[in-house]
């Protein structure tokens, strides 16, 4: 098998006492779009924050392609955090400025497409934007980078239903064989079909991984009425 | 629009129907070319990867040609399309039976209705007929 392109080994983390993460075992290959889903405190954002070297592990090891996260890493991961981080001041177009200086893999005339697509004003200050015109502007920054993996935490919680789909087939669109793209989410229902493959986590440890269709064609039940069973409460 | 899928069954299956349904339906006639994996995707809301998997399905049952450079195409074989209609016209035959019996009825009863549907239905055509 090919390198993986994150590959966790009795990882853990813990804040104070609590254990978010727990002796986690994981390697996820390139070239597949993956849903990491689990119920609320299941470790799926720390997780994130890990592969993206914005956490560091208290035991065990993370690697992306194989190299702990840090200088290299970063330039091949597009991350998309739970809440924007751009400045109040500044304009949509001004954000792609920063990124465009930032980092060498983004697409600028890929970004004023998405932009356009989904109706952001470019001139307008991020402060006087909604929510959710907001979160569109970092996903639009985030999709346009040509990163080998993409994690994305809760990337259409906060849209309309119709951005929603453009964002889905915008990660379709975007999807490439040596890029991978780990989608946290809590609407199932609407990123399943997209989904190669999915980690169920629970507690801080993997408790399912396995593909979708298998999943269909073993048991015969959708990804989001199997997480309904697995998750009862 | 993306496509509708049920939960019981594989995508990728789901998938090679439903373009086997337009092989038959003519919306993708014989010898045209098909949409690439990318554009299916896009069109059907699904994973590439599962595309890739329902068409390499088609392909291994003859009815679509992959011509490594231009793309794929369906079939210019018209044996290879008769042969899927019988079946897909015998697996909707064989349903409709089940639902039926289901139902309570028996064949004579089932032979009766489908006249009876024949005739009402060429009776609306022939109403319509003129406009």
């Amino acid at each position: 098998m090919d390198m993986p392109v994150i590959k966790c080994s009795g990882l853990s983390k813990n804040f104070g006492n609590v254990y978010a993460l727990s002796k986690l075992d994981l390697a996820l290959p390139a070239g597949k779009i993956i849903g990491l889903l689990g119920p609320n405190g299941s470790g799926k954002t720390t997780l994130l924050k890990l592969a993206c070297g914005l956490l560091t592990p208290t035991e065990g090891s993370i690697e992306i392609c194989g190299t702990a996260p840090g200088q290299e890493s970063k330039a091949l991961v597009s991350y998309l955090p739970e809440r924007t981080y751009l400045p109040d001041w500044m304009t949509a177009q001004q954000c792609l400025d920063y990124f465009e200086d930032f980092y060498s893999d983004f697409d600028r005339a890929r970004a004023e497409n998405m932009l356009a697509a989904l109706g952001v004003p470019g001139d307008t200050r991020m402060k006087t934007l909604s929510k959710g015109t907001k979160e569109k502007v970092q996903l639009v920054l985030v999709m346009s980078r040509r990163a080998r993996l993409y994690l994305l935490d809760e990337p259409i919680g906060g849209v309309d239903p119709a951005a929603r789909d453009y964002i889905l087939s915008t990660i379709i669109r975007n999807y490439s064989e040596d890029s991978t793209v780990l989608i946290s989410t809590h609407l199932i229902y609407d990123v399943e079909k997209i989904l190669d493959e999915f980690v169920f986590l629970q507690q801080g440890q993997v408790v399912s991984y396995a593909s979708t269709d298998s999943l269909r064609a073993d048991l015969g039940k959708s990804l989001d009425e199997y997480f309904r069973e697995v998750f009862r409460c | 629009m993306a496509w509708i899928f049920s939960s019981d069954r594989p995508i990728y299956l789901q998938l090679t129907d439903r373009v086997i349904s337009g092989i038959l339906t003519g919306e993708y006639p014989m010898g045209s070319k098909l949409p690439s994996v990318r554009e299916f995707a896009e069109i059907a809301s699904v994973n590439p990867n599962t595309v890739q998997r329902a068409l390499a399905e088609l392909e291994a049952v003859g009815l679509i040609d992959n011509q490594r450079t231009t793309g794929k195409f369906v079939t210019e074989e018209e044996e290879r399309i008769t042969m899927a209609r019988e079946k897909r016209g015998s697996a909707l035959a064989r349903d409709f039976l089940k639902n039926m019996t289901d139902l309570g009825y028996d064949s004579d009863q089932v032979s009766q209705l489908l006249r009876e549907a024949q005739e009402e239905k060429e009776e609306d055509e022939d109403g319509y007929a003129g406009y």
